[in-house]
């Protein structure tokens, strides 16, 4: 177990040392884009419309922040994976080491987390800012921390997956673009149909946001929905066990 | 004595093409191995069966009696990898570079200090302890690259194409570290496709030519078998024919009895390249 836990270090350690050479630049690129989000839908599309007796900029706030774990947790753990694998092919000293894919894993994924929380956490300093009513309970911080393992496993799937950048800019095309507007961030699925619903609902950003945002606004909170996001992390996490597993093939 | 290295009908086939096919190979203990042949002749994917990165299709392949598919982690306890490309996170310093390795290889601090500061010393590159890989020179990224590669004091170092890229100054200097490794215990499994690197460095030497070994043996043993003087004419200003003796009084008796409208003539001592030049009918470099 020691060793275990030392050889995640080890992994850790090495993207800790980039981000502490580059926290600032990495902190502004992963926080303009929801500040924007914040800007555009909150204050100008948004301004007068109201959710269930909420503004909108306190329905919005939840929202972007789960978004903002996603995207920071995603390209955190993804996309240095995937640029050390493919372009600098410096990923191969981590395979001739002998630490476990599970060890390997667990790291990889862990630096996504420190990533999509330091981003998460300074947006979250502007929405307490901008919306006094959000609550920071110990719920929300469950939702939070699950949501950036959650899109850090998937990264580290996508990165270990991806045979080009090509095929990494496909994936955030196809799949991480339309998570970002349809998965109830900025708008409420219950004015949806259905079967429309229903497809949005396989989307794992879905669960987190409605999940953040009722721990963010004190709604009962959708236990479902969060047990959801948990299975998507575990079906991400064998994913990248399995893509480990393979890269030697 | 004491074998590092065994492979048995090793073969390695990628989307219905041999990579390598039947690969039979034994180095010893101590010994410095080249592996020669020219730009996908199997090197790399060699390297990358016997330190576990690709799984053979076929055949079996053992490192100090560790199998490289059944007990991989124990074959990467006594390995030491220097691949062709640069494999060090660029965006960090030497001693961070050869820290991360330590540590993935379970040195503790005080260890991986020690180790760092003597490998560091080793290369004369202590002073450039704290500079960022980026800025390193390409002849001290590699050496950077080989002394990371030790920090767990691996009893066997693969180096590939260790010296592709760099000025011939910069390729002695490496040579001599190489030999140095090796004289302090290291054995030392290298692929070039520079002749002249591979009879510098190498006591045996391994020719592969399309995933197959056509040669194996001591530079001097192989040339003795071709013969090890080399005649080369220019036939009629469009050919070049190659001739091959065991000495330069065999070789000079031939040259006198040539035609007068041979005109050009050199005598030179033959060398690895002829050696695979009569096996394949193709050269080294690959033209």
């Amino acid at each position: 177990m020691v060793s275990v836990l030392g050889d995640i270090y080890s992994v850790l350690w090495v993207d800790l040392r980039f981000l502490r050479r580059h926290w600032l630049r990495t902190l502004a690129t992963s926080i303009v884009s929801p500040i924007l989000y914040l800007v555009a839908f909150g204050f100008g599309l948004g301004r007068g419309i109201s959710f269930g007796g909420y503004g909108y900029l306190d329905f919005v706030i939840p929202g972007i922040i789960a978004l903002t774990a996603m995207t920071g947790s995603f390209n955190g753990a993804g996309m240095k994976l995937h640029v050390d694998r493919i372009f600098y092919k410096c990923f191969d000293e981590y395979l001739l080491s002998p630490i476990s894919m599970f060890s390997l894993a667990v790291g990889k994924t862990l630096i996504g987390v420190v990533r999509g929380l330091l981003a998460s956490v300074a947006l979250l300093a502007v929405g307490i800012a901008l919306s006094p009513t959000l609550m920071v309970s110990p719920l929300f911080v469950l939702v939070l921390v699950t949501s950036c393992f959650v899109f850090s496993f998937l990264g580290v799937l996508v990165g270990l997956w991806a045979k080009s950048h090509q095929d990494m800019g496909t994936f955030s095309t196809l799949v991480i673009l339309p998570m970002t507007f349809l998965s109830g961030t900025f708008f409420s699925l219950s004015q949806l149909p259905d079967p429309v619903k229903a497809v949005l609902y396989v989307l794992p950003l879905t669960h987190s946001s409605e999940s953040l945002r009722a721990a963010a606004l004190g709604q009962p909170f959708p236990w479902l929905s969060f047990f959801a996001l948990v299975g998507f992390g575990l079906v991400f996490f064998l994913g990248c066990l399995l893509a480990l597993k393979r890269s030697n093939v | 004595m004491e074998e590092m290295i065994q492979t048995e009908r090793l073969t390695k086939i990628y989307d219905g093409i041999s990579a390598i096919q039947d690969l039979a190979l034994t180095v010893h203990s101590g010994e410095i191995f080249g592996f020669l042949g020219p730009n996908g002749a199997g090197k790399t994917t060699t390297i990358r069966v016997l330190t576990t990165l690709t799984k053979p299709t076929s055949g079996k392949a053992s490192v100090n009696d560790f199998d490289v598919v059944k007990e991989p982690d124990k074959v990467k306890k006594v390995i030491g990898v220097v691949q062709q490309h640069l494999s060090l996170d660029r965006d960090l310093t030497i001693r961070e570079n050869m820290e991360f390795r330590a540590r993935l290889h379970h040195l503790g601090a005080s260890e991986r200090k020690r180790r760092i500061d003597e490998l560091l010393d080793y290369v004369g590159l202590k002073e450039n302890a704290n500079r960022i890989v980026e800025k390193l020179s390409g002849g001290m990224q590699k050496r950077v690259s080989i002394v990371s590669s030790l920090m767990h004091r691996p009893k066997v170092l693969f180096l590939d194409e260790p010296t592709v890229g760099l000025d011939a100054q910069t390729r002695r200097r490496l040579w001599e570290l190489i030999r140095r490794l090796n004289l302090d215990g290291t054995t030392i499994f290298l692929t070039t496709h520079y002749i002249e690197e591979a009879e510098a460095l190498c006591q045996r030497v391994g020719i592969l030519h399309q995933g197959c070994l056509i040669a194996l043996g001591a530079p001097l043993e192989l040339r003795q078998k071709l013969g090890l003087v080399t005649v080369e004419t220019l036939v009629n200003n469009k050919e070049t024919r190659y001739q091959y003796f065991a000495d330069r009084a065999a070789a000079t008796s031939y040259v006198q009895k040539l035609p007068s409208e041979v005109k050009t003539i050199i005598i030179r001592d033959s060398n690895l390249e002829d050696v695979f030049v009569e096996q394949t009918g193709q050269k080294v470099d690959g033209d």
